[in-house]
């Protein structure tokens, strides 16, 4: 249904090819994922199939890329509509029209599909993708999860063969990713459609995939197998497959449920050890133990932030209500639930961009929406979903002496503190040129230069790879031993169990588990990483965790 | 090897067959039967999806209606686009009153047209983002009434008057500026003058304030002929551009804060432009190659005679819309004006028509234009007709003096006239009541 025929990309301006000999074929009504690191060129591949790649980015495309016996050389994406649907990265940038019907009709018009067709595949879909609930919403008022849904199913509507996708569930709660991968495996399953799909959080995808495309690394060759094949050898690669390679299980489990049945000589051996109670660096044990959670009478002071009842309407909508959390210095916090559960509110109200309509917030003994901007950096640092709007300068060095000067700290505070963590970085790199974990690594060392005794973190692990994930664990666990607080907004589960000594979980704007994340995490079929899944009812949470047990 | 390079089809000389004409399955030779496609057979969609939708289903759980597990029949609800009225409709009408508005100073009139179109605007439009926008026109004409009656005290106003109200120093001015003059009296008679001339620019801008709450301007935009319809997308995507960059703004000021500065006055906004900008730009980008990969801007193949014949007839009938109008408007072009006019005018339509071959695409349920539009349209016609004749029948009533002040009084038959167009709050059907769970994913 695809060829690529050795093909590469080199882009204008580029000395190397982007991609480099890909040649592989996607079968009719396969799912195929591809995986690699970030930046080997996934998105390029994906680009070639609708021809974007090279039509519209422009650069120099060798060899051919045929779908469904197109050539994208003769054919331009518009032409390859009817038989491509592709969807992005960002589903906003997607949108045309402004409301969920008129947006799953436009491909269709554009196609000149007669009218009475449109009207019954719209409806079709609206059912498919669970949508119909929303069919005359305006796109701006829905969430992550229903934007991606439409974003699908916009393309869906002319009926492609081919279904491009590129992380299609970073954005999404596990939930609402289950929600748009089921859709997916019925597209496949019902109606023989083709899709090729990139994505990082591989533990959320693997088991749906037919075969995997590993691109190995930037200018290598990549190949197609059996998604068990690929993962044996893959540089990135989920937890349960972590979990298979420590275990020596052969072959090697995809899913929780292969390796449940595996696991039982796993967990006999496990039987008698225990997880240590914070794995990551404990915070400092004194004041963890004479405070603890959700205390309301506790003295302020050995709080970095305390929320006492806190209520928050945005936009006519409650965004939080009875929120009541405290945070003590060392500590690691994972805020998690669903998209629009409030998390990213109330992280906005700890650094006060939004205030209180109710309640009150504290941080560091100051009421953030009062306070000075200048002031509050030093109690408080808030590293923003998309890490770019931190940045304004057009060099690294320029962005540190800014750093540098909002904080009033010392020149080359913030250089050092980025040396530290990203030794790689030089002076004169511009921000937008990085990837997306350096581009974060420094807009956390931006935050960092002015100390503040507490880190906020919002989605810090959208786009990133495994390997720059690892880097960011490491990055903060430092951060926490040494006494700062943290309190991150997730979807991640893996990334909560690595990290977070506590879970709060967030639905409809209010509290509704705050405890230790083994407990937590272990207890909620959604929020479970996967090895917690396999070991069950043991509390381990990560593969790092097993390994240093059975040492 | 082959290669070839994306822009325009410069093939290197090694190219080989690469360069060969269009393979069959050309641009816009997709076979679109009648049929439903590869899904058009018989197949029923009938169960639910397979997940989250009960449990954890995060979308539609934002706030209030609780799922139910078998959403299998197509949707019997209401189909609320076959009760929304054509946008046309509300744009005729809304301008129609704002025509109205013009032929008149009397500030009872003004206010009263206000209220009419308040009021429909207040029971009929719709609960959706766009249509808060009235709240901003409304601000709009409060400022242009209050900068109008600025400038009528400051720099003073040609109105004769004899009741003085207060009296400015006078600043004087080099003999250059003759003929400009700040400071001085204010008498009640410019004021009043002013508040009339004002009254009026601020009623047009409600109608078009009440225009665009009723009907959101895309919805127009999408009526417009085949020929115009990549304009129209152009148009649209602009519109939806205006919000975007609020939206970014919005957000790198709050980033700004982030990094300890002010995030308030000019100089954080004149920082956060050029990002700002840079974002818009990416976007823009993105959403181009989002439509071309779906499909914008597929053509059908005409024959070459076609095409040259909408050329000519689109050419000419502008230049004849151009020679017509310059007929029309001089004093000896007065009898070949009009008829020159109406066949430019023919002949650009029939252009656009043929035009219109050249695109593939369809409508989706398009607004249909029924006998409610129609009665919208000409209640709001009927206002501005009858008001323009009052304009000439009676004068004085519709434009009360200011020297001599008098106090204006209602005229009995316009006002009356300004009433028919409260019609649409009757015959058009009433929005869907808002819902409950609009739940905003928060975007901070």
């Amino acid at each position: 249904m695809i060829r690529f025929e050795n093909v590469s990309v080199t882009y204008d301006g580029a000395p190397e090819p982007a991609v480099h000999g890909v040649d592989f074929e996607v079968p009719e009504g396969e799912l195929v994922l591809l995986v690699g690191p970030s930046g080997v060129g996934k998105s390029t591949v994906l680009g070639a199939v609708s021809g974007l790649v090279p039509h519209f980015t422009g650069g120099t495309l060798h060899g051919r890329v045929t779908v469904a016996g197109r050539d994208t050389r003769t054919h331009k994406p518009r032409e390859l509509a009817d038989v491509v649907g592709t969807v992005g990265q960002d589903p906003l940038s997607h949108f045309v029209t402004d409301t969920v019907e008129d947006e799953l009709a436009y491909g269709m018009e554009s196609l000149g599909v007669p009218p009475a067709v449109m009207r019954r595949r719209v409806e079709e879909t609206l059912d498919l993708l669970g949508l119909a609930d929303l069919r005359n919403r305006p796109i701006a008022t829905l969430s992550g999860g229903q934007r991606q849904r439409v974003a699908i199913g916009s393309v869906l509507t002319p009926h492609p063969r081919v279904l491009v996708l590129d992380e299609p569930t970073s954005a999404l709660d596990p939930a609402a990713a289950e929600e748009v991968l089921a859709v997916l495996q019925r597209l496949v399953h019902d109606l023989g459609t083709t899709v090729l799909m990139a994505e990082h959080r591989l533990e959320r995808v693997i088991q749906y995939a037919d075969q995997v495309a590993l691109l190995p690394g930037p200018g290598e060759r990549p190949w197609l197998g059996t998604p068990s094949e690929v993962m044996a050898v893959s540089p990135v690669h989920p937890p349960v497959v972590g979990l298979g390679r420590l275990a020596g299980w052969s072959p090697l489990p995809l899913t929780v449920r292969d390796a449940r049945r595996r696991a039982g000589p796993l967990r006999d051996r496990l039987a008698d050890r225990r997880p240590p109670a914070h794995e990551p660096a404990p915070p400092p044990t004194a004041t963890r133990r004479l405070f603890p959670r959700r205390k309301p009478d506790t003295p302020a002071p050995a709080h970095v932030a305390e929320v006492r009842s806190l209520a928050v309407r945005r936009d006519r909508v409650q965004a939080l209500r009875g929120v009541d959390l405290a945070v003590v210095p060392g500590e690691t916090i994972a805020l998690m639930g669903r998209n629009g559960a409030g998390k990213s509110t109330l992280l906005s109200a700890l650094v006060g961009l939004v205030a209180p309509s109710s309640g009150s917030v504290r941080t560091g003994g100051a009421v953030p929406h009062r306070t000075r901007p200048r002031d509050l950096v030093r109690r408080v640092g808030l590293v923003p979903q998309e890490p770019r709007d931190l940045l304004y300068a057009d060099t690294v060095a320029a962005e540190c002496a800014a750093a540098d000067e909002d904080a009033g700290a010392e020149p080359g505070t913030c250089r050092a503190l980025l040396t530290e963590l990203l030794p790689s970085v030089a002076d004169d790199t511009h921000p937008r040129d990085l990837s997306e974990g350096q581009r974060l690594t420094l807009a956390l060392a931006v935050v960092l230069t002015a100390r503040p005794p507490l880190l906020l973190l919002d989605e810090p692990t959208r786009g990133l790879d495994y390997a720059a994930k690892a880097r960011l664990v490491t990055i903060l666990r430092g951060l926490a031993a040494e006494g700062h607080a943290i309190v991150m907004a997730t979807h991640d589960v893996e990334l909560a169990a690595e990290l977070a000594h506590r879970v709060v979980l967030l639905a409809e704007g209010e509290v509704i588990a705050d405890g230790p994340a083994a407990e937590v995490v272990v207890t909620s079929p959604s929020f479970a990483p996967q090895v917690a899944k396999i070991l069950a009812p043991q509390h381990w949470l990560t593969v790092s965790q097993v390994r240093e047990a059975l040492r | 090897m082959a290669s070839f390079r994306s822009c325009g089809h410069a093939c290197s000389p090694d190219c080989g067959q690469s360069c060969l004409p269009q393979s069959p399955k050309g641009p816009g030779r997709y076979p679109q039967g009648g049929t439903g496609g590869r899904w058009g057979s018989p197949r029923s969609w009938g169960s639910p999806r397979p997940s989250a939708a009960e449990g954890g289903g995060e979308a539609e759980s934002g706030g209030g209606t609780p799922q139910t597990p078998g959403r299998a029949t197509p949707p019997a609800q209401p189909q609320h686009r076959h009760s929304q009225l054509h946008p046309g409709a509300w744009w005729l009408w809304s301008l129609a009153l704002g025509t109205a508005a013009t032929r008149t100073t009397n500030p009872l009139l003004l206010t009263l047209l206000i209220t009419v179109s308040a009021y429909v605007v207040a029971t009929r439009r719709p609960h959706t983002p766009w249509s808060r926008s009235y709240g901003a026109f409304l601000k709009l004409a409060l400022a242009v009434i209050l900068i109008r009656l600025t400038f009528a005290v400051i720099l003073g106003s040609p109105i004769p008057g004899t009741h003085t109200l207060i009296h400015l120093p006078e600043v004087p001015l080099p003999h250059w500026a003759q003929g400009i003059r700040l400071g001085g009296k204010v008498t009640a008679e410019a004021l009043t003058f002013a508040l009339y001339d004002a009254l009026r620019l601020a009623t047009l801008l409600i109608c078009v304030g009440a225009a665009n709450a009723l009907a959101n301007p895309s919805r127009l935009l999408k009526s417009l002929p085949g020929a115009l319809y990549e304009l129209g997308v152009a148009v649209v995507v602009a519109l939806t551009f205006a919000p975007h960059l609020i939206a970014d703004v919005q957000r790198l000021r709050a980033a700004r804060r982030l990094r300890g500065r002010h995030d308030k006055g000019i100089r954080g906004l004149l920082q956060v432009g050029l990002p700002v900008l840079e974002g818009a730009l990416e976007r823009s980008v993105a959403l181009a190659a989002a439509m071309d990969a779906r499909g914008y801007g597929r053509t059908a193949q005409v024959p070459p005679a076609v095409r040259r014949t909408t050329a000519a007839l689109t050419l000419g009938g502008l230049l004849g819309v151009c020679a017509g109008t310059y007929g029309l408007l001089t004093a000896e072009g007065g009898t070949y004006g009009l008829p020159v006019l109406l066949a430019g005018v023919a002949a650009a339509l029939a252009g656009l028509w043929l035009g219109g071959r050249r695109t593939l695409r369809t409508r989706y349920r398009p607004d249909p234009w029924d006998i409610r539009a129609w009665l919208v349209t000409a209640s709001g016609v009927a206002v501005a007709a009858l008001l323009t004749l009052a304009a000439s029948r009676d004068p004085a009533a519709l434009h009360p003096g200011v020297v001599p002040l008098v106090a204006p009084t209602l005229p009995l038959w316009p006002a009356a006239a300004v009433l028919i167009g409260l019609l649409p709050a009757f015959i058009t059907p009433a929005p869907e009541p808002k819902r409950t769970d609009t739940r905003k994913e928060p975007t901070t």
